[in-house]
């Protein structure tokens, strides 16, 4: 055996005929059209996943059931707590003179947070001892935790002011009067993640293009249509382009129903420059439809294909900063991290969006993205089998 | 290797695993020939036609189709082929006319219009073009593959089992075509197990097991094999049958409807046989026949290969 015939030289894999990738092209829009409900589904998926979990997952929660361990009873202290329910933060569930009620209940879950206020708090806030109120918060779920806990404390700043008047407006000057001295518990270096809504761009596009490539090719081979197309001059690079591009578009109409959604219903500031955001998102939808491809190119049923994607999904959401910070995790992890694409999608996203980034700021991920895109082009390229064997 | 020679193969071996599927395999075939491909089913003849047309990678062996190496410019090679799989290959939902245009364009046509609606018109399929191929009874998809792998006017056509589940008028239209290409210098290898096709090649391959047991002109292959043939007609047979099964001289006994016919190689042994079955049942007729294509081959296919060989 020649090793051509096993391993067609680079020049016969980018052997392209434009009238070609037009064919598969259109084939695979006419299939695209035909399929109505992978269709829709394709359109529904960015809405109501956004709508979904744009308003569900909140990383600012509201309405967190507290549990407060009152020592005293004083115009002070009731001002803080009316403070507290007015903002809609904490929802106080209980009010306790028992150190061993507020604990029992912070540990069975029925309250979030314990606030304890001393006893002779307020005595000794008026001499200015700088008395402590303890806020003792569950952590194990640090998200839940981090947006409260912050809350709690501006509104602690404020809650005292306006009963620090008269004699007693001395002590309404900084560092303020008391100190807040918070315990997080369970999980003492719980950080939360924000800007869920332009993050879940990354994980839709990632979600719809990788699912939708994986059985390009598998469905082919078990319809047995494979065998046929084998049989035309058709090339691999050929099949690739005229596959994957009809879901280019596909990608481009979810982009722009997720910008229209988050700018209506979420009002997500789009700072950055519109034309690195086009660059950037186009990248990741092409890595994302050669990452899909690729499994197609191994998969040997649609079944196995969704497994695949599985496979890939769970990290892109777990291992990419979606929802734990990319930082925290060890290196290894982080390596993982850096060879996926959303890794590098969701920083430049939450650059563009939120933080004003033009080209400049977001090459340090554009680089990576292409690189994987490329790469992955290749090894798909390469796993292509031209013949049934 | 003679100019005319389209399929020139030798030594072609296929294994999947430990499993030789086909062994150390040769073919000539010449332009315009329709060469029929012969075999019980699982004996590689799919295979075989697979690696002619560089959809399987052969372990072993070298050839040329249509003075292209196999092995290495198996793309050159299907730009020229038509290649028409045993089961259903084109897209279910796509429309008839959808396919055609796909495949079209996909060999980089001319004319492609003019094409796709001149083999429309040829299959009869032109009212119908828009419906999905996926709608088509068997023996419609059948002449849509047919059709689609003619688009491009190959000079080899391969077909795999082209009219299996087809009824007998749509068979006939089929081989009609056939000989229609053959005649303008299009050369065929067609696997089939129906025998009033086989009769209409020129020559028969005749595989088994993965090893190439006869190849011959059609003509030739009855006096190659040898095979006397008598018919017992009459009822009941029942017990006719028995008896021939029985005896030393009859190699093969077959039932076609109200007859038997009994087929041996020596035809002293097998008249003897045969008499001494009218001799106890006297109310059946017996006749000596010619045996035909179809006592061969399930005379090759029972196993009598050795002896053959």
């Amino acid at each position: 055996m020649t090793a051509r015939a096993h391993f067609p030289g680079l020049s016969a894999l980018l052997d392209l005929s434009w009238s070609r990738v037009f064919a598969v092209f259109l084939k695979e829009l006419v299939q695209m059209r035909r399929d109505r409900p992978t269709f829709a589904i394709m359109i529904m998926m960015p809405i109501i996943q956004l709508v979904l979990f744009g308003y569900a997952i909140n990383t600012d929660p509201r309405h967190m059931p507290a549990v407060v361990e009152m020592r005293e009873d004083g115009p002070l202290t009731r001002a803080f707590l009316s403070s507290l329910t007015q903002s809609s933060y904490i929802d106080i569930v209980a009010v306790t003179q028992r150190a061993e009620d507020g604990e029992q209940m912070i540990r069975s879950g029925r309250a979030n947070f314990l606030i304890s206020i001393p006893e002779g708090f307020e005595r000794r806030l008026v001499r200015g001892e700088r008395p402590e109120i303890l806020i003792a918060a569950d952590a194990s779920d640090p998200v839940a935790a981090g947006g409260a806990l912050s809350a709690i404390e501006r509104i602690a700043q404020s809650a005292f002011a306006p009963d620090l008047n008269g004699p007693l407006s001395y002590l309404a000057q900084a560092p303020p009067p008391y100190e807040i001295v918070v315990h997080r518990r369970y999980n003492p270096a719980g950080v939360s993640s924000f800007n869920i809504v332009p993050a879940l761009l990354g994980v839709i596009l990632t979600m719809t293009m990788v699912m939708i490539t994986s059985i390009a090719l598998t469905r082919e081979t078990e319809r047995g249509t494979m065998e046929n197309l084998l049989a035309t001059p058709v090339r691999p690079l050929e099949v690739m382009i005229g596959k994957t591009t009809p879901y280019v578009v596909v990608g481009a109409i979810q982009v722009a129903i997720v910008l229209l959604l988050s700018a209506l219903l979420f009002h997500i500031p789009f700072t950055g420059s519109f034309i690195a955001f086009l660059v950037a998102v186009t990248l990741f939808i092409l890595a994302n439809l050669m990452l899909g491809y690729l499994i197609s190119t191994a998969a040997r049923t649609q079944m196995q294909a969704m497994q695949m994607t599985f496979f890939i999904f769970l990290p892109s959401i777990l291992l990419s900063g979606f929802m734990f910070p990319f930082k925290a995790m060890p290196f290894w992890a982080q390596v993982i991290g850096e060879c996926l694409p959303i890794t590098h999608f969701l920083r430049i996203v939450r650059e563009i969006v939120l933080k004003d980034a033009g080209f400049g700021d977001i090459l340090g991920d554009l680089w990576p993205l292409t690189a994987i895109m490329l790469v992955l082009a290749t090894l798909a390229l390469l796993r292509f089998r031209r013949t049934l064997d | 290797m003679s100019a005319e020679t389209v399929i020139d193969v030798r030594g072609l071996t296929k294994k999947f695993g430990d499993r030789t599927v086909v062994d150390n395999f040769d073919l000539q075939v010449p332009r315009g020939a329709i060469y029929g491909f012969l075999g019980p089913n699982g004996s590689g003849k799919t295979t075989t036609i697979r690696m002619v047309c560089g959809l399987l990678k052969p372990e072993s062996g070298e050839g040329e189709v249509l003075g292209l190496d196999v092995r290495t410019e198996s793309l050159k090679i299907k730009e020229r082929v038509g290649y028409m799989t045993q089961k259903f290959s084109l897209y279910e939902d796509l429309s008839i006319r959808e396919n055609l245009e796909f495949i079209a364009r996909l060999y980089g046509l001319d004319r492609r219009d003019e094409r796709v609606d001149a083999a429309l018109a040829d299959l009869g399929l032109a009212e119908r073009q828009t419906q999905l191929a996926g709608k088509l009874s068997g023996g419609w998809k059948q002449r849509l593959a047919l059709a689609a792998c003619m688009i491009h006017e190959p000079e080899l056509l391969l077909l795999d089992e082209p009219t299996a589940g087809v009824d007998p008028k749509a068979r006939r239209d089929f081989w009609d075509a056939i000989r229609r290409y053959s005649a303008q210098g299009v050369t065929t290898l067609v696997s089939t197990h129906y025998m009033d096709e086989a009769v209409q090649c020129d020559a028969i391959a005749y595989i088994a097991y993965g090893k190439k047991l006869l190849d011959a002109p059609t003509a030739e292959i009855p006096k190659m094999i040898g095979l006397h043939g008598w018919r017992i007609a009459g009822r009941p047979l029942m017990k006719a049958q028995e008896m021939l099964e029985a005896s030393p001289g009859v190699d093969l006994v077959a039932r076609f409807g109200a007859e038997i016919h009994a087929c041996g190689k020596d035809a002293t042994p097998l008249e003897h046989a045969v008499r001494a079955v009218k001799a106890a049942q006297p109310h059946v007729e017996i006749e000596p026949i010619e045996a035909g294509f179809e006592e061969i081959f399930i005379y090759l296919m029972s196993g009598a290969l050795d002896n053959f060989k």
